[in-house]
């Protein structure tokens, strides 16, 4: 009776809390048996924190999941094809901020990939040395500025200028265009698309470099020994590159897309489907930046999680695949 | 004879053209870089006095006053963030690169990376759900959650490419000694990388000081004297968008300043980051 081992035994004779207890001693043997107890702790430690920001990324899908819970009951998936955002009648349908996102993000890249490619083409094959560091830290220095600096930017030199002069010049050149008509305000969706441009670009160009070098030398010097002029053995790294530079602009696709306050400062905020590029549009980001803090309803609140819900997943799905294709490009290139 | 010629020559002229259209793409890059820091320096420049980093915002309607609440507010925020964000990143990451060979490693590598492409107005979101919500306001601890959060995966990521850049030799080294593997993780790894992890979490701190959206409604602002960590908090950033959206353009005027000052408060960071990993290099 004076042991204290039997004494727990007698006291819980069921078979869970035996099975636990063994566990338990297990565990601790493995612990006083371990090389060190040091490095018990020490690993168990790290490995907490490792835990830690696994548990994070789920605990952020729950949280905005209950926390838009009563939206997703009522408007279940017509909230993502219904294209009336209206919180004053509290009707949520986020359509035409879904396409206001896909719009301006899709916009951006089609202008930005094709300059970071030849960016990353210079800084890779043509530039010397000498001219490639400072370039690069250039580059870099973009991806430094804070996004409300290029909003303020945007607001005061980028929108004054589309207004007075890119507008009226298009309006008048390409006016035919259903994209080109109506008023030049300057605040609009041609402004968001011009500063997400410039806002993805050090990304891509420089995830673009740096597989542009990933490509093996000797795959340059054979096309160059077969005769081929620069441009040619560029072409064939290019092949190589291929998917590693898709990768890259999917990951300046989730850029754009999760882009918050240079475009709030930009775009004109207002939820509608328009195909001119003049006129006003809204993307989620910008809707949950721009009404989160006047949100006075539940309903609303409700809205705008379930509308940071959907951001974060198309942003794990777009950055998943950027993911995949840059891991593929590394493998098809490893295993060569 | 003369056909292969006429090749040879379009095959070159093609060659020079498209080089030196990636010359241009380049060119084209660099115009709004130096158009953004024009305006910044040329238009921040002029309000920049001594009363911005001692005076606190005057009322609406009246002209002059500083930003000393934000740019100590700011300071405030990454202080916090880094609280959370520097233990948590470089913990993890240790655990990475000294025992995540296997299937959770990998998975917590693959979140991080997932972490570090969500949109910080999400993290915001998340923020406002966790903390502002059960304590019913709105509270500087709460943003630096939020900028906490959005160091992790820099941190974590260094941190493990970093320790993985130190030799094996030295670890087998330590172990030899006799030494246990996490003094040798603590004393000789870690103190071998911590350079390169210096610069990680400088790289973290610059990056959450020039956020703004996570703080819109978790900080949410405060145009008084505030150090307070459970009362909201004034910061540079959501200085400069409210100030920017305002029809005054004194306020205007000091949203410009108020970017130079940022800028030149991330560009310290940076520079310190730049100075640690050049005198990394020499020594080697």
């Amino acid at each position: 009776m004076d042991n204290p081992e039997t004494q727990v035994n007698i006291e819980n004779p069921n078979n869970k809390s035996n099975s636990l207890w063994i566990s338990l001693k297990g565990q601790l043997k493995k612990f006083l048996s371990s090389h060190n107890i040091g490095d018990f702790i020490f690993e168990r430690l790290t490995l907490l924190f490792a835990v830690l920001v696994f548990l994070l990324v789920i605990l952020m899908g729950y949280e905005m999941y209950v926390g838009s819970k009563i939206s997703i009951d009522k408007f279940g998936w017509s909230f993502l094809t219904n294209s009336v955002w209206d919180p004053v009648q509290e009707i949520y349908g986020a359509l035409p901020i879904i396409y206001g996102t896909i719009v301006s993000s899709f916009l951006a890249l089609v202008i930005s990939v094709p300059l970071s490619i030849g960016i990353a083409i210079f800084l890779s094959e043509v530039s010397p040395d000498w001219l490639e560091k400072p370039l690069s830290f250039l580059v870099e220095l973009l991806a430094g500025i804070p996004s409300v600096v290029y909003g303020l930017w945007g607001i005061f030199v980028l929108v004054p200028w589309i207004r007075t002069d890119v507008e009226p010049f298009l309006s008048e050149h390409l006016g035919f265009l259903p994209f080109f008509r109506g008023a030049p305000y300057g605040f609009g969706m041609l402004a968001a698309v011009l500063i997400l441009a410039i806002m993805i670009l050090p990304i891509v160009s420089s995830i673009s470099r740096d597989i542009l070098r990933s490509v093996p030398q000797s795959q340059r010097e054979a096309a160059l020994a077969l005769g081929a002029t620069r441009w040619q053995s560029t072409k064939i790294v290019l092949k190589d590159a291929k998917s590693g530079i898709l990768g890259a602009t999917m990951l300046g696709l989730g850029r754009a897309v999760g882009e918050t306050m240079a475009v709030t400062m930009v775009i004109g905020n207002r939820a509608v489907i328009s195909p001119s590029l003049f006129d006003p549009s809204y993307t989620m980001a910008s809707v949950i930046a721009n009404e989160f803090t006047e949100a006075t309803s539940e309903m609303y609140l409700s809205a705008l999680i379930q509308l940071a819900l959907v951001l974060f997943v198309l942003t794990i799905i777009i950055n998943a695949m950027a993911k995949l294709l840059v891991w593929s490009m590394e493998r098809k290139l490893g295993t060569r | 004879m003369n056909s292969s010629k006429f090749f040879h020559v379009k095959r070159k002229i093609i060659s020079a053209v498209m080089m030196s259209l990636s010359l241009v793409a380049t060119l084209i890059a660099v115009i709004p870089l130096v158009l953004i820091f024009y305006y910044t320096i040329s238009k921040g420049i002029t309000y920049l006095n001594i009363d911005f980093f001692v005076a606190m915002p005057k009322p609406v309607g009246e002209s002059g006053g500083g930003m000393a609440n934000a740019i100590v507010g700011t300071l405030m925020l990454i202080g916090i963030g880094g609280a959370i964000g520097i233990p948590v990143g470089v913990m993890s990451g240790t655990y990475l690169s000294e025992f995540g060979n296997n299937k959770f490693g990998a998975t917590v590598r693959f979140l991080t990376d997932v972490l570090s492409g969500i949109p910080s107005i999400v993290v915001g979101v998340v923020a406002y759900t966790l903390v502002v919500v059960p304590m019913k306001h709105f509270s500087a601890f709460a943003g630096g959650i939020a900028l906490g959060i959005l160091m992790i995966p820099t941190i974590t990521r260094t941190t493990e490419e970093m320790i993985k850049l130190v030799p094996h030799s030295i670890r087998e080294a330590g172990l030899a000694l006799g030494i246990p593997k996490w003094k040798t993780t603590i004393l000789i790894v870690l103190k071998t990388a911590w350079k390169g992890i210096a610069t990680g979490i400088l790289l973290g701190l610059s990056r959450a000081a020039g956020e703004t959206a996570p703080l819109l409604f978790t900080a949410l602002g405060n145009r008084f004297w505030s150090t307070n960590v459970m009362q909201p908090m004034a910061s540079l950033t959501v200085y400069i968008y409210d100030y920017a959206k305002s029809p005054f353009e004194d306020w205007n005027n000091q949203a410009w300043t108020a970017a130079l000052v940022l800028i030149i408060m991330i560009s310290m960071l940076s520079l310190l980051f730049r100075i640690i990993t050049r005198s990394k290099f020499k020594t080697k």
